[in-house]
């Protein structure tokens, strides 16, 4: 009798001690693309996000265990209450892990609310707000493929060193916009400039005639637009016309895809400096995957699809390497050691959330310098990440705080 | 949060130029509501295909620049008689089905129609848009002094001026207008004396839509050719239109560019409002005089 229980004892503790080492993901894999579909940044982000995911699924496999993996998407229509909406259907009903590309900081930034009441995975390549890092990190955000900080260190800088010290901003009336021009703002002053003054604009303006006026009766130097997607188009094009560079004044667009400059062409971009974390030119590892993005959808990537491709393989490796969908066991094994892949180069994720990694400033071709309708950008400098994301003000996020 | 509000008056001459601006933004707005009321007035047809249609116009000129290298001037009459064939095909395949029923079927069919035609070029052609570059005998800029104002925008405020006249002349003051207004009022009557009166309604369904596409062909250089141009613009065209008198030519004509005056006011001393003072004053004018600042009740 008792050699019978020992026995017992002993097989039930080994099948216990054996249980910790079955699969512990018991359901199928969703990943959410919540972008601008149709609006002002669908030609950043948007259809080719999705594509983007897809082939990240497909070409992981398209199984983890035995289990599915979907890619589900939505249009946020850059409406916060829609986004959050969408964040918890998909979290709550829809069975949805991760959510990503997440254009329109906005949008970002009441989803990362939803994400941290959640506990759910966010891998924000769109989004561009240092807040999203900062005032209002959460712990299992991630902030991807860039952000103001880096925008303000790259673009801002060189502009400021480049001999731009007066400054006068167009910006967009909403969270990135404040935040882009706070950052730039925060690098010229620091640089030796001075802000001249600025003017707020409602997301999705036409006709910029007005504030472009206004930033030629200022006499800056440098006119910054805080502003992204489809208003930086208009701003660019429309300053051209009303003589603003001819009068001796230097536009700054401080956040560029190559969507945009694709959009404008190189007569009117020439010359225009940004800074972007991918380009699809760059080496033969980012030709080689541009390639196939071109394949499906006949325009090359911008950094946002990049970064949705780059962060969905790294989101499966991590779930696969951890075993599980937890949020927080996820993003403990995504920062367990450095990310490299054809897009980030020398990632590290930091506690507040952000990636991170190498950033470059690029400038706009001269029409006599390229040879293709997407030959867009020469390379002018590597930025490392530590510079890159090196906030002149420190961070509020509670998690670095110090 | 930072405010961009302004209470001290800017220095005169930054205050003419956004007069001035203003004024152009007003030469658009002014087009558009035109066409839409004689939509309405004539037709009683709500038509908020309207946007879709300055947008066709816009597209035209990219197609013929770009598909066979025909400029901007041919393009100003090309584009809108082919978007006035355009208009004329809805009107027969469509429209005509649901006249005499309430508005409400206008406007649903309209506005099924303008998120079909929008959704079809967005699929194609993203929404960057697309670049149309300035003609070279408007380009540059000449020194008023107080500003440096681009040659293509006093050719947009002068030429929009002239169709606007012109088609409140033709309707007002000529016999076909004044046989289109009788058509409206009792086509049974008119009809009687041997006028066709579908044919007319039909026209005149495709000249709105036309007038539309120039406006559009006019847009080109300076907004973008974007699927979005017309959606962005058209909510502000109808408050127009309400505010002006939804029947009427010269109230939406009046409505357009003294709007187009306020709103580039407000971006002066007020910018974050700029999106939102003319549905303020649209909510006003309702409260005080339901049937418009010109329209007639009833």
């Amino acid at each position: 009798m008792r050699k019978g229980l020992a026995i017992f004892a002993g097989v039930a503790a080994a099948l216990l001690l054996s249980a910790g080492a079955e699969a512990q993901i018991k359901k199928d894999i969703k990943i959410g693309v919540l972008a601008d579909m149709s609006s002002l940044y669908a030609d950043l982000g948007g259809p080719g996000s999705v594509v983007a995911a897809k082939m990240a699924v497909d070409d992981f496999g398209g199984t983890l265990d035995g289990h599915k993996i979907d890619v589900v998407s939505a249009d946020h229509q850059n409406k916060p209450d829609i986004g959050a909406s969408y964040a918890r259907k998909w979290f709550d009903q829809d069975g949805v892990d991760m959510i990503t590309d997440l254009t329109t900081s906005s949008v970002a930034l009441a989803v990362q609310e939803v994400a941290r009441e959640k506990n759910k995975v966010l891998m924000i390549t769109g989004a561009a707000s240092s807040d999203l890092t900062g005032k209002h990190c959460a712990p299992t955000s991630i902030h991807y493929a860039y952000d103001t900080t880096a925008l303000a260190n790259g673009t801002g800088a060189a502009v400021v060193k480049a001999g731009g010290k007066t400054w006068f901003f167009i910006t967009a009336d909403y969270a990135f916009g404040h935040a882009l021009q706070n950052d730039t703002a925060a690098v010229v002053e620091a640089n030796g400039g001075k802000v001249l003054g600025f003017v707020n604009v409602p997301l999705n303006t036409a006709d910029f005639s007005s504030y472009l006026l206004q930033a030629q009766a200022s006499k800056a130097q440098i006119i910054g637009l805080a502003n992204a997607g489809g208003d930086t188009i208009n701003s660019i094009k429309q300053a051209a016309e009303f003589g603003i560079v001819k009068g001796g004044q230097k536009l700054a667009g401080l956040l560029l895809f190559v969507s945009d400059v694709h959009s404008l062409g190189l007569q009117t971009a020439q010359g225009l400096q940004l800074t972007e974390s991918f380009y699809w030119d760059q080496d033969d590892q980012t030709r080689a995957w541009a390639k196939k993005f071109f394949a499906k959808t006949n325009k090359e990537p911008t950094m946002v699809q990049a970064g949705v491709y780059s962060a969905v393989t790294n989101y499966l490796n991590a779930v696969k390497a951890a075993n599980t969908l937890d949020g927080p066991a996820v993003i403990k094994q995504l920062k367990s050691k450095p990310i490299n892949d054809f897009m980030i180069r020398n990632g590290h994720l930091q506690d507040d959330g952000s990636l991170v990694h190498d950033m470059y400033l690029y400038e706009v071709k001269k029409p006599s310098e390229s040879k293709g309708p997407w030959d867009l950008y020469k390379l002018v400098a590597t930025i490392p990440g530590a510079e890159a994301f090196k906030r002149p003000h420190g961070n509020e996020c509670p998690a670095v705080k110090g | 949060m930072l405010s961009s509000l302004h209470l001290a008056l800017p220095p005169a001459p930054l205050f003419f130029a956004q007069l001035l601006v203003g004024l152009i933004n007003g030469a658009f707005y002014a087009m558009l509501s035109l066409g839409l009321a004689v939509i309405f007035g004539l037709l009683n047809i709500i038509n908020f295909t309207h946007g879709a249609q300055y947008m066709l116009g816009a597209f035209g000129a990219w197609f013929l620049l770009t598909l066979f290298g025909i400029g901007y001037w041919p393009a100003l009459i090309i584009a809108p008689l082919a978007v006035g064939l355009i208009g004329i095909a809805i009107e027969r395949v469509f429209l005509r089905r649901i006249a005499g029923l309430d508005h409400l079927y206008g406007l649903l069919l309209t506005f099924g129609l303008a998120l079909a035609i929008e959704g079809v070029f967005r699929q194609e052609y993203g929404s960057s848009g697309l670049p149309y570059s300035i003609p070279a005998e408007l380009q540059g800029t000449v020194s008023l002094g107080f500003m440096f104002l681009p040659i293509y925008r006093a050719w947009v405020i002068l030429a929009s001026a002239a169709v606007c006249g012109a088609t409140w002349f033709i309707i007002e003051r000529t016999r076909l207008g004044a046989t289109l207004r009788a058509a409206t009022e009792n086509p049974a009557l008119v009809q009687a004396f041997g006028i066709n009166v579908p044919r007319l309604v039909t026209l005149t369904y495709g000249g709105g839509a036309a007038l539309a596409a120039l406006a559009g062909v006019l847009a080109a250089p300076i907004y973008q050719v974007s699927p979005l141009m017309g959606s962005s613009i058209i909510t502000v065209v109808f408050a127009v239109v309400v505010i002006g008198g939804m029947g009427s030519i010269l109230g939406a004509i009046v409505s357009g560019f003294a709007l187009g005056l306020i709103e580039g006011l407000t971006k002066v001393f007020y910018p974050e409002a700029s999106s939102t003072i003319i549905f303020v004053i649209m909510a006003l004018v309702l409260l005080v005089k339901p049937a418009g600042l010109f329209g007639r009740a009833g």
